[in-house]
């Protein structure tokens, strides 16, 4: 009978392990501490010689490598790009590469070695809204650059930050514009159980409010959950007319077949995702997802010159069965956006880029591209797409022209946000 | 009532599963007391099994049927290789054990992650799994679930039968009950843990088949299910088969309930948290067996 005892001994003993593990790996940074508000440290980074340090920070091993590994093969392509054409106010461009291992604390650390170590001009990389809370007070207190390559919940604007994927009225909004558009009246809301989701879900439902649509359901599963019994069983006890998808990684794979086995389809009930991409597509398998639809800002499908450069460049360089989606994209122009930033300020300097940020635009393969001094944000063109079976996704549906960022969702197109941004975790800082 | 109705199946089929993957477990950790922490790892060796069987075969159907002996029979010669190799070694030693198995498991999500990549993969279903859900009394019962429903069902029986009526099982509850008078006896309880060992962890590989009809298929496959798995064999009561049939459908049932009234991602807390309260009335599970054995 002491079996149950030592079960339990033995589990707080790996606890125990673990907490050590995850302790020994902090020792290297002290985040967070006196973030903001500490005079920036004196810039360390080299610029004599005939090479500028930049550092990518992406997790090359861990849940989010799957991911992260291939927008750092975009980064590296922009890298090489921008080199043969004689590199950033003629120097070389030399990349410090960092492994962010999936873990936000490892983020941090990793970020504060590159800014004041390593002394990189501007770092580029980042996935998870935790790693970039995590690496905000980091970049804010060593005063570097981050530049973040992922659609994200919205509710923030750092100085050190350059947001380039997008904002929540560049994705969020416009999908549900959509739904509204095609005549969904019932919207059914599945998330996976962390920031994103929750902040998306808030902002969606004083949508549904504002816009007349009901919202029959709104329902999360812990991270890498596999069980969507009950979340389906809800969904079809709720008579939704379309569902909003906010579920990361593998807990889709789980989320679609036990979709497909309760017998919906796309037809009946579309599901419309803001986390997959072409990456993601792969992993998920098109056979389950075939026909439904997703809201991103870019797909490898669009037609424009400027995009097939950009894919065959990549194909050339990673095979030609190599597949690129909205992140990498966003990576790979955002290294194009920081050399347009260093050129109009002729000056490396963190302080001089930002305030020369305002109205740098770069010919992005998704379209222009314009910085917002204000925000730190960029203009995006929303796009809806129907996954195909090829596994590539086609745009249905696209915004009439770019749309300016607004992260706070205070502009005057939104008037039922009011009140939304005063939850949040970060005021504006510019 | 058609919700309450739905309440039941869906908890019915959160039952099955947790029966499936709890079932190996019953064996190893309920009967012979180790504690194995890479018995998520072996779930996930017969998920890439079917994987695998599905790549050779082509057709869906007859490769998740053949898939299930082959899952069998590869994840309990893991096994055996295993309690050969370490556990053998650190007999009533539970703590190492405890370890040492959850370094076998990290050792073992690795190879895997080599050997097939750290994206996941998947099956396809067969298509007389992905037809129309059956309709019973009203409530909508998607057909991989009837499926895993049998199975479970078909695995106990199984097991029952094995434990029942064969000279092996006879052997293995007589080592379970008393293994130095099983000794004396001249049943070799060295032979008997390999056996019961072979058939635990080939159990936890046919969840593992079970499993690639519900999710995608990762090298962490296995560390989401381990946890649930020692919670049914626990709440159920060590070494007791009925108890781990009653306690998977029972938490089954409950973690729907919770999850139609409160939410999915309270659920399981809330059901961690009830079997928390219940040991504490209740330490010896659901079911206890009578023993005069002072082991």
């Amino acid at each position: 009978m002491s079996l149950p005892r030592t079960l339990i001994t033995g589990a707080a003993g790996i606890a125990l392990l673990a907490t050590t593990l995850t302790l020994s790996g902090c020792t290297g940074a002290k985040v967070g501490a006196g973030a903001s508000g500490a005079p920036s440290a004196k810039s360390c980074v080299d610029t004599s010689g005939d090479s500028i340090k930049i550092g990518f920070i992406n997790s090359l091993s861990g849940t989010m490598a799957i991911s992260e590994k291939p927008v750092q093969q975009a980064l590296y392509l922009a890298e090489k790009q921008i080199n043969a054409a004689g590199g950033v106010l003629g120097k070389t461009l030399s990349v410090v590469t960092s492994d962010g291992a999936s873990d936000p604390n490892t983020f941090a650390q990793k970020a504060d070695k590159l800014l004041t170590q390593d002394c990189v001009a501007a770092v580029f990389g980042g996935w998870t809204s935790a790693s970039r809370k995590a690496m905000l007070p980091v970049f804010e207190r060593d005063n570097g650059l981050l530049f973040y390559p992922v659609q994200y919940e919205g509710m923030e604007s750092s100085k050190n930050i350059f947001y380039i994927g997008a904002t929540t009225n560049q994705q969020i909004v416009p999908a549900m514009d959509y739904l509204a558009q095609q005549g969904k009246k019932k919207v059914f809301l599945v998330g996976s159980d962390y920031v994103f989701p929750r902040t998306a879900n808030k902002i969606i439902d004083a949508y549904a409010k504002a816009k007349g649509i009901d919202i029959v359901g709104e329902e999360y599963a812990p991270l890498g959950s596999v069980d969507f019994t009950t979340i389906v069983s809800k969904l079809k006890a709720s008579g939704a007319d379309a569902v909003f998808n906010t579920l990361n990684g593998d807990s889709n794979v789980a989320f679609f077949k036990e979709y497909t086995n309760a017998g919906f389809t796309a037809k009946t009930v579309p599901v419309l995702s803001v986390s997959i991409a072409e990456q993601e597509v792969k992993g998920i398998g098109v056979q389950n997802i075939e026909g439904q639809l997703t809201a991103w800002n870019y797909y490898q499908t669009i037609g424009s010159p400027a995009n097939d450069a950009f894919v065959s460049a990549f194909q050339k360089e990673y095979g030609q069965d190599a597949v690129v989606d909205d992140p990498m994209e966003d990576a790979y122009s955002s290294l194009f956006l920081w050399k347009a930033m260093v050129e109009k300020a002729k000056s490396f300097d963190v302080k001089a880029i930002q305030e020369n940020s305002d109205g740098v635009s770069y010919d992005a393969p998704e379209g222009t591209m314009t910085v917002s001094g204000k925000n730190h944000h960029v203009t995006k063109t929303a796009r809806i797409g129907v996954i195909e079976p090829s596994g590539l996704i086609d745009t249905v549906w696209q915004s009439p022209s770019a749309i300016t960022p607004d992260p706070y969702l205070t502009g005057p197109d939104y008037p039922w946000a009011a009140g939304l941004a005063t939850g949040a975790s970060a005021a504006p800082s510019n | 009532m058609t919700l309450v109705l739905t309440t039941i199946v869906s908890g019915l089929c959160v039952g099955s599963l947790l029966l499936l993957i709890a079932l190996g477990l019953g064996l190893t950790f309920g009967q012979m007391g180790v504690i194995n922490n890479a018995h998520g790892e072996f779930i996930m060796i017969g998920a890439y099994t079917a994987y695998l069987v599905q790549r050779a075969l082509g057709d869906p159907g007859s490769s998740l049927l053949l898939s299930l002996p082959v899952a069998f029979v590869t994840a309990g010669l893991l096994g055996v290789v295993l309690e050969v190799t370490l556990l053998r070694r650190m007999h009533r030693r539970p703590l190492d054990t405890l370890l040492v198995t959850f370094g076998v498991s990290l050792v073992l999500q690795q190879l895997a992650r080599d050997l097939f990549g750290a994206p996941s993969v998947n099956v396809t279903a067969p298509a007389w799994l992905s037809g129309d859900p059956f309709v019973i009394a009203g409530a909508d019962v998607p057909r991989t679930w009837v499926f895993l429903f049998a199975l479970s069902i078909g695995c106990v029986l199984g097991l029952r039968i094995v434990l029942g009526v064969t000279p092996l099982g006879r052997r293995i509850r007589a080592t379970v009950q008393n293994r130095d008078l099983a000794e004396t006896s001249g049943i070799s309880t060295a032979a008997t843990d390999r056996m019961t060992f072979f058939i635990g962890s080939g159990l936890a590989g046919v969840a593992g088949v079970g499993v690639t009809l519900l999710g995608a298929i990762s090298p962490t496959l296995g560390t989401s299910y381990i946890v649930n798995a020692f919670l049914v064999v626990v709440a159920g009561g060590i070494g007791q088969l009925w108890g781990s049939v009653v306690a998977a459908f029972g938490l089954g049932i409950l973690e729907s309930f919770i999850g139609f009234s409160i939410g999915q991602s309270t659920a399981q807390a809330l059901v961690f948290l009830v079997v928390v309260v219940f040991l504490q009335f209740r330490p010896q599970g659901l079911i206890a067996l009578r023993t005069r054995s002072i082991a």
